[in-house]
């Protein structure tokens, strides 16, 4: 299992989702994610797509303008 | 025991498109959804630009929500730089604005049938209505995007597919005809019906389609940043996200002023400080400014009195603007605030 990182500041909606989704098709069950974004749409977004696909919305926190989420990728 | 089969259904967001899929589900086929973001779909950006209203509803993904609704994966996938040709070289011509939908759903409907063959996948849906749309989907140009898509008779609209001829899909059993419908014109009635029959209540009812390239404002900035450009009809993402922000102004053929309208906007064109020169009131609160082309000081002076003109002290005599170009280097100086009709209306973008 590893951890990644996924900067998507300044893409919005659904810029950010799209980067997560190609991102996660590169890598394997039980993998994590950090995304970190500045489209406040991607809270509602990114679990949303989580959900539908299969995956897990882990948490999330703000920083300052920027929101870190951490997904953990789910069996396809 | 026949195989299920399956289907990628075009999801919008809208509810033909979840009616659709829904359809289908009932039938007992496997649905996956399909969104193609060309970077003009309303459904992205400007909700997440500007500022939300205190007690504004959230702001959704209509195409995850719909996805969501319907218990089915969605692929979202990015298709702004081949969507280029679709907008500028449209075999069909436009709509009544920019919009080319003909040549569009054609290229989303072939985009759609490269993912089924990629994927294993048997056919495709989209949630069409006969004569809902005036360049699309009407009952000439419905057989124009099988044909020219490729997709042919892998191309079933469970909405209105008893009023079309029968699809692979339909023939081969996969789908029962007789459970599809035969919906056409511009009423939502029938749609809306289906819809509290299927339990849905809140679904997206985006007025004028999901294209900002249906929207005339929208068009008439566009033809006029490729106007500035010598004709050169072509674009980046960031010109189509800074056409869809902001007041536009356009006092000379050489540069285009965008000045941000609330908070939200002021914030994120913050972030093209490095692209742009930037103008702002530093005397009092006012808009940011991007400053699109080449000025000369007899430009910055004009721009600087539109500047003031949407500051807090617009009807002072004199109100401080700082001017900042890409490199960050930054200088001030006062100007006496055009008036609102000083403004042409003929330079308004």
């Amino acid at each position: 299992m590893s951890h990644h990182k996924l900067d998507a500041r300044r893409l919005l909606c659904p810029m950010p989702v799209i980067r997560t989704q190609n991102l996660v098709k590169t890598l394997n069950p039980g993998d994590t994610v950090e995304i970190t974004s500045t489209d406040p749409g991607a809270l509602s977004d990114i679990p949303a797509w989580c959900k539908i696909n299969g995956h897990k919305f882990l948490d999330h926190h703000k920083q300052g303008d920027e929101l870190i989420m951490n997904i953990e990728v789910g069996e396809d | 025991m026949s195989t299920q089969r399956k289907a990628v259904a075009l999801i919008s967001g809208g509810l033909d498109s979840l009616l659709a899929a829904k359809v289908m589900l009932e039938q007992g086929v496997h649905v996956e959804g399909i969104n193609f973001y060309t970077g003009f779909c309303v459904e992205g950006h400007t909700h997440a630009i500007r500022k939300k209203k205190e007690k504004a509803k959230p702001k959704r993904n209509n195409a995850l929500w719909s996805a969501e609704q319907l218990g089915i994966k969605l692929h979202i996938v990015d298709v702004i730089e081949e969507y280029k040709d679709v907008l500028i070289n449209p075999k069909h011509g436009y709509g009544a604005n920019m919009n080319p939908c003909l040549d569009c759903k054609g290229f989303m409907v072939k985009k759609a049938l490269e993912w089924i063959q990629e994927n294993d996948f048997d056919f495709i849906i989209t949630g069409e209505v006969m004569g809902q749309r005036p360049m699309s989907q009407r009952k000439d140009t419905m057989p124009v995007v099988a044909r020219e898509s490729g997709a042919n008779d892998l191309l079933l609209r469970p909405l209105c597919a008893k009023l079309l001829p029968e699809t692979k899909p339909e023939r081969e059993g996969w789908v029962d005809r007789e459970k599809l419908y035969g919906f056409s014109g511009r009423t939502r009635k029938p749609q809306m019906a289906l819809a509290a029959e299927f339990g849905f209540v809140d679904y997206a009812q985006p007025a004028g389609g999901c294209c900002f390239l249906t929207d005339k404002s929208y068009s008439d900035r566009l033809v006029d940043l490729w106007k500035s450009r010598d004709d050169q009809r072509d674009y980046e993402m960031d010109d189509i996200m800074l056409l869809k922000i902001g007041r536009h102004i356009r006092p000379k053929p050489e540069f285009k002023m965008i000045i941000g309208r609330e908070e939200g906007e002021n914030k994120f064109m913050e972030g093209y400080r490095r692209q742009f020169m930037t103008m702002r009131a530093s005397s009092c609160t006012g808009p940011l400014v991007l400053l699109d082309g080449q000025l000369n000081d007899e430009d910055i002076q004009l721009a600087a009195q539109v500047t003031a003109r949407f500051s807090k002290d617009r009807l002072k005599d004199s109100v401080t603007i700082e001017v900042t170009d890409p490199a960050g280097v930054s200088r001030s100086f006062n100007v006496k605030p055009m008036l609102e009709n000083e403004i042409p209306k003929e330079w308004q973008v």
